[in-house]
């Protein structure tokens, strides 16, 4: 193992020493004059158009990029800031434009219910007077009925029972006779009837 | 020599020999991948600038994210005042980034990876950000070299470092980025010749070595383009604001 790494170290400075010998014998290219008034020529003219292209033409346009996007992005958080604005603006107008449409709403309800109410308790209380005014009639109607039916219905029976007893017997009878008799029945069934 | 590890950072003529008085100019594999990458950050940014839209897609909002992650880095090291020369300093991430990244495809050539271009651009920045110290504060700009709260005596001294440091700043930004670059693809470089050459038996240490050092140097790619980039965006700070 010992004797592999110092043979390979060896080989290594082997190549290393007749690599440097090559370079020794040769010198260095940069120090040989023969090509310096070309290099600085070529470099002068190279790097001179290199320059104005660059000054002229090509950085001008990168700047003016780097600056319209500087203040095109500015403008647009202006106008973003703006229409922010804007729009809580136009939240608050449509919160009060609700708000007064809910109380107009509101009111038109409670005058219509008033209206309303008011229509109706107009039209109960007629209503009510004309039922009662009825009621009253009919009252009226049903005693002067009970007080003309007894009568009535004497004088219908006392006609019927002298028809009837005319039929029967066939002899004219007293007609204060059979009326008197009718009354006396109808006070006792009155009795029968309406008494406590 | 294939196994060369130094190999990669050959340069050589593409197509035919250009002249202009006596100088060589001719298209090279450097050339090659400078255009290469111009290209697709010109195509990438583009279609991330294309369409507009409020929600970027995926080419949109990369192109976006680059484009605030500078900004921001700008604006936390120098301030407001450092904001006229972001594309600059975009161009400039962007190149460094895309050079860096297009180097760590296989056969790929990496443009950063050569001191003199690395150079050219360090003293480029050092250049340009003196002179805009300059103009902004005048001679009172040498202020620069005179740190406040410092007791006489040390002075001199103090006054001198501070230009060397000063003066050292085109070198050691240009060094960083090249000597990273350069490093870390011979080491790649290096371990994929050690898995050719130790075969089936050994090769199987270096190419997990190389397997993690490729996620390593993609990280380093990002990091020194960032660092590039931060570093030119501290310097402008200096000149912007003399903070001494």
């Amino acid at each position: 193992m010992h004797k592999r790494l110092v043979l390979y170290l060896f080989i290594l400075s082997l190549t290393f020493f007749t690599n440097v010998n090559g370079a020794e014998s040769e010198g260095m290219p940069q120090l040989n004059p023969e090509f310096w008034v070309s290099q600085i020529f070529w470099l002068i003219l190279t790097f001179g158009s290199l320059f104005i292209i660059l000054s002229k033409f090509v950085l001008p346009k990168i700047s003016n990029n780097l600056e319209m996007r500087k203040s095109q992005i500015l403008e647009n958080i202006e106008t973003a800031e703006k229409q922010k604005i804007e729009s809580e603006n136009k939240i608050k107008e449509y919160e009060t434009l609700i708000n007064n449409s809910k109380n107009e709403a509101r009111n038109y309800f409670n005058e219509a219910r008033k209206k309303i109410i008011q229509d109706i308790d107009q039209k109960r209380e007629k209503i009510e007077k004309d039922i009662n005014q009825e009621i009253q009639n009919a009252e009226k109607e049903i005693i002067e009925l009970k007080k003309s039916s007894p009568e009535k219905i004497n004088k219908i029976a006392t006609e019927t029972s002298i028809h009837l007893i005319k039929q029967l017997i066939g002899e004219e009878i007293n007609n204060s006779s059979i009326s008197a008799i009718v009354e006396d029945l109808s006070r006792k069934n009155k009795e029968k009837n309406y008494g406590n | 020599m294939a196994t060369n590890p130094m190999h990669q950072f050959n340069v050589y003529r593409i197509g035919p020999e250009i002249k202009i008085d006596q100088i060589d100019i001719s298209f090279t594999n450097a050339s090659l991948f400078m255009v290469i990458s111009s290209l697709v950050i010109l195509i990438v940014f583009n279609l991330g600038s294309l369409k507009k839209r409020i929600v970027p897609g995926k080419m949109q909002l990369l192109a976006e994210l680059s484009y605030s992650f500078i900004s921001k880095m700008i604006n936390d090291t120098a301030g407001s005042k450092g904001k006229p020369y972001f594309s600059f300093i975009f161009s400039l991430f962007m190149f460094v980034l895309f050079c860096n990244m297009l180097g760590m495809l296989p056969y790929a050539f990496t443009v950063t990876s050569h001191i003199i271009v690395t150079f050219v651009l360090a003293a480029f920045i050092f250049i340009g950000v003196t002179i805009i110290g300059f103009i902004k504060h005048g001679l009172g700009y040498l202020k620069l070299f005179v740190p406040s709260g410092v007791p006489i005596v040390l002075l001199p001294l103090i006054v001198i470092i501070e230009i060397i440091s000063y003066l050292s700043r085109p070198i050691s930004l240009s060094v960083r980025l090249f000597a990273n670059m350069m490093a870390g693809h011979t080491m790649m470089k290096v371990f994929g010749g050690f898995v050719i050459s130790l075969g089936l038996v050994g090769g199987w240490l270096p190419l997990s070595f190389s397997v993690a050092l490729t996620g390593l140097e993609i990280l380093v790619a990002f990091l020194q383009a960032y660092v590039f980039a931060i570093l030119t965006c501290i310097y402008l700070n200096d000149a912007l604001n003399l903070h001494h």
